[in-house]
């Protein structure tokens, strides 16, 4: 891309920033199926967004809209204030797949996945500049991947598989990153990693959004949540959003749910009831009574940052 | 030795086996692609649905190319409507289409077989091609491996990932369109070299051989093109001594050296597994 | 009206036609009768191969001195047996595998056949010969075709239930290997039987288009046999007599009738049709 490409690329998100409008947006299928209805949420720069639903409740539909895969029956997203269609072919969204969807046998190594990302700032004849060659070295450094720049991705881990997706993405210099369940089949520790990544991101203003329905992480790293179940049930910062009653209404009957009065539990003054909702994934734990409406268990030290 | 070299006397041998080399290096260049997508199926129908579109062409003396092109176009539109339309699975929906073109050319071939040779459409006849259907041959050949190089990276983000195709800006739809009607236009040229029935061959194997070799998707289109380049050269070569039936000759070629490459590969043919134990994923140092 | 009974009237009154008629009604019974399975099955590309694969073993059989039957039927199992094996042992895409193998042996069969005299017409072979069918032809047609469909129709439900849902299947405790390896035999002998009548181009449209025309018409399964089988002997018989007098080849007849067949099915099935006649 040359430089007055680049310098009008910065200049618009200095502007506009990472930012996603999803207004009104209903999605309906050839077939009569209606997926998304009145989808309507804002988001902006510096934020790690969680996307929580069930198997079925629009969250592919939502990502394939933004993407531009489905073309809405009505509404419109915006990114950065811009069109979709005009977002993308400027490059500013990334997208982190999921491991089903990626072929893992298709003959690409680690550094020719993640110079995938610069195809959107490289010449016509696609030929890597040493700009483009820095990039992709930083993004692998980033995210641990250096020593197995030259292996095939099928030889990989679980957690690499999925780190080299993220590369590709920070390579991209995408300011918006979509990421579609990005901790299923992933081992504690790239899990980890992985949120101190994207808490990195945040924190230099690119906009995150988690498409998940584990929902035992999210309050650990999301700070805003949207609740989709076909329409969008509740959207807003987690801890205001993401509450027991929101997650019954969006998960419908699927959830397991065990109430263990606080007297039962431990031997101590602590008397608030313990809620547990799990979809078998991971649980989510809200202590109930004491502090009035109930809010989701977080970890201690999450807590003291906080 | 004045034996081996006589095919090189002849104007129509070097010809033939020039012509076979190019049209066998445009059609491995597809290869890659689609051998990784398994798309045998969509290669053979092609072959044998532009059938009624050459003989249609013979009969009302228009270039075979154009014929052919106008029938592959109306064979996928037919396959694209009733796949729209009805529950039927696409490798069911594409026999049928594909069946019932080519049956219409047979037809049409059996009830005036002077105006349209189908030997020569089904099993090609390289060794006594036309001035003017080599003239065609290159055009189309040129043009697609011009398109090809330019666009081959862009191509095989599609292929490998769509969805951040377009997030970098590539118009995926169109380079699909790109793709097939590139693919189209190629089956169109291997018809000279070997004939409707074994399309399918030149459009998979050299690439599958070379998937075999390499785990870089650059190194496997160079391999794959040298492959077909060659098996094409020689084919056409050996079948002057063998008196006919390049396009045989051709595919077996490319056939024999799958198999060696299934079997010999350093990396991934069966010996090279059988003497290093399977590392588990991850498991690299 | 005499012209329509003389249409048909016309060729009976020949030995190879009733021959031909009588060879029509059988390849287009059991191969309608596999062809619901292919469909279901998603086995076109497999039922395209295992054709396409036999000339090899017709040209080796022919050399050996062997019925030519045997030898095809022997090469259409091997090419299913190879695509298994490179497929279990490349990282290659067992489409691709297929297609390598059935155009390979397809390929090396055309070098054969140039290099062995025979009285054989490649034509023949390639494009089928009914109205040329000998007695003794008509009574090997008979026999596979008849053993063939004694077979599926025997163990009809089992085939289904591997073809439609396999997991079920494996946990009846069917043998899934079994019936996997059955149903490929049954194939081959299927095509070697039609190869008289279409030959080996053409078979594939004999595997798919009854079966999908069946299956935009029914919802049951018995049903859609019973379908397929009318439409495939239909086909067939119009098809053959079409041929007859319009002096063209029988095998394209054949199949053009029934790809007709299928867009009327198209257009105008009960509830599914473009112009259904009956909407739910």
């Amino acid at each position: 891309m040359n430089e007055v490409v680049a310098g009008r690329r910065a200049a618009d998100l200095a502007g506009a920033g990472a930012s996603l409008s999803v207004r009104n947006v209903t999605v309906t299928y050839p077939n009569g199926v209606t997926a998304l209805k009145d989808a309507y949420f804002e988001l902006g720069p510096g934020t790690i967004c969680g996307l929580v639903g069930v198997n079925g409740s629009g969250k592919s539909t939502l990502f394939k809209a933004i993407m531009g895969f489905v073309q809405p029956s009505h509404g419109e997203v915006r990114i950065a204030g811009l069109p979709d269609r005009e977002a993308l072919k400027r490059g500013y969204v990334a997208y982190v797949p999921q491991s089903e969807e990626v072929d893992w046998n298709f003959p690409v190594l680690v550094e020719d996945v993640v110079m995938m990302g610069r195809y959107g700032h490289m010449n016509f004849l696609r030929i890597p500049s040493a700009q483009d060659k820095r990039k992709v070295a930083e993004a692998l450094e980033r995210v641990g991947m250096t020593a197995y720049r030259h292996h095939q991705i099928g030889e990989l881990s679980g957690g690499q598989k999925k780190r080299v997706f993220l590369a590709r993405a920070l390579a991209q210099e995408g300011r918006i990153i979509l990421l579609d369940e990005p901790f299923t089949g992933v081992d504690v520790k790239t899990e980890t990693a992985i949120v101190e990544l994207l808490r990195e991101l945040r924190a230099s203003g690119h906009l995150m959004l988690v498409s998940t329905h584990n929902l035992g992480s999210v309050p650990d790293f999301c700070d805003h949540v949207v609740l989709l179940n076909r329409v969008v049930l509740a959207a807003g910062p987690t801890a205001r959003t993401f509450t027991q009653k929101n997650l019954e209404r969006a998960f419908g009957g699927v959830l397991r749910r065990f109430s263990l009065e606080g007297g039962e539990l431990h031997a101590d003054d602590d008397r608030r009831g313990v809620t547990v909702l799990t979809d078998d994934e991971r649980p989510v734990v809200f202590y109930g009574d004491r502090r009035g409406e109930s809010e989701p268990l977080r970890r201690k030290d999450d807590e003291d940052k906080s | 030795m004045s034996e081996l070299l006589s095919p090189f006397a002849y104007d129509y041998m070097l010809k033939a086996m020039l012509v076979s080399a190019l049209v066998g290096g445009v059609c491995a260049f597809l290869s890659a692609y689609l051998m990784l997508k398994g798309w045998s199926l969509m290669g053979d129908a092609l072959g044998h649905s532009v059938v009624p579109g050459v003989a249609g062409a013979y009969l009302l003396h228009l270039p075979y190319a154009a014929g052919a092109f106008f029938a592959g176009l109306l064979a996928a539109l037919g396959m694209a409507i009733v796949k729209q339309r009805t529950r039927l699975r696409e490798d069911a929906i594409i026999g049928l289409v594909f069946t019932a073109f080519f049956a219409a050319g047979l037809l049409m071939a059996s009830i005036y077989p002077t105006a349209v040779n189908i030997q020569t459409i089904v099993l090609g006849n390289i060794l006594g091609i036309s001035d003017e259907d080599v003239v065609q041959v290159l055009i189309i050949s040129g043009v697609s491996l011009t398109l090809l190089l330019l666009k081959w990276r862009d191509l095989m983000v599609v292929f490998f990932d769509e969805t951040h195709a377009r997030t970098v800006g590539i118009n995926a739809g169109a380079l699909k369109i790109l793709f097939f009607t590139l693919l189209a236009a190629c089956t169109v040229a291997a018809l000279q070299t070997v004939g409707a029935c074994l399309v399918i061959a030149m459009v998979v194997t050299p690439g599958a051989t070379a998937y075999l070799l390499t785990d870089r998707f650059g190194r496997l289109l160079a391999l794959a093109v040298a492959i077909g380049t060659t098996t094409s050269f020689v084919g056409a070569y050996i079948s002057y001594f063998v008196d006919g039936a390049t396009g045989g000759v051709i595919v077996t070629l490319q056939t024999l050296l799958f198999l060696t490459a299934f079997y010999l590969a350093p990396k991934h043919g069966v010996l090279a597994a059988r003497r290093a134990p399977a590392a588990a994923p991850g498991m690299v140092p | 009206m005499t012209e329509l009974w003389s249409f048909f009237a016309e060729p009976l009154s020949y030995a190879f036609m009733q021959r031909a008629l009588a060879a029509a009604i059988l390849i287009g019974a059991v191969c309608s009768v596999l062809s619901c399975y292919l469909v279901l099955k998603g086995w076109s590309l497999m039922g395209d191969a295992v054709s396409h694969a036999v000339l090899p073993g017709i040209v080796i059989a022919f050399v050996l001195g062997l019925p030519l039957a045997l030898g095809a039927f022997a090469a259409g199992l091997a090419c299913a047996l190879l695509t298994g094996y490179l497929k279990e042992n490349s990282r290659v895409k067992e489409d691709t595998v297929m297609g390598i193998v059935f155009s390979g042996m397809f390929g090396f069969g055309l070098v054969l056949f140039t290099k062995v005299e025979t009285e054989q017409h490649l034509n023949h072979i390639l494009f089928g010969n009914m109205l040329g069918i000998t007695a003794r032809d008509l009574i090997e047609v008979a026999i596979i075709s008849i053993g063939t469909l004694l077979i599926v129709l025997a163990r009809r439900r089992d085939l289904l239930l591997y073809c439609f849902d396999p997991q079920h299947a494996r946990a009846i405790g069917l043998p899934l290997g079994l019936i996997h390896y059955a149903l490929l035999v049954l194939l081959a002998l299927t095509i070697v039987a039609s190869l008289k009548a279409v030959g080996i181009i053409l078979v594939v449209a004999m595997l798919v288009a009854p079966g999908a025309i069946a299956f935009l018409l029914c919802d049951r399964f018995d049903r859609m046999l019973i379908v397929a089988a009318a439409s495939a002997i239909g086909s067939s018989v119009v098809g053959t007599l079409l041929s007859f007098h319009i002096d063209g080849a029988t095998g394209p007849c054949i199949v053009l009738v029934q790809a007709f067949l299928f867009l009327l099915a198209f257009f105008f099935a009960p509830r599914r049709g473009v112009f259904a006649l009956k909407r739910p």
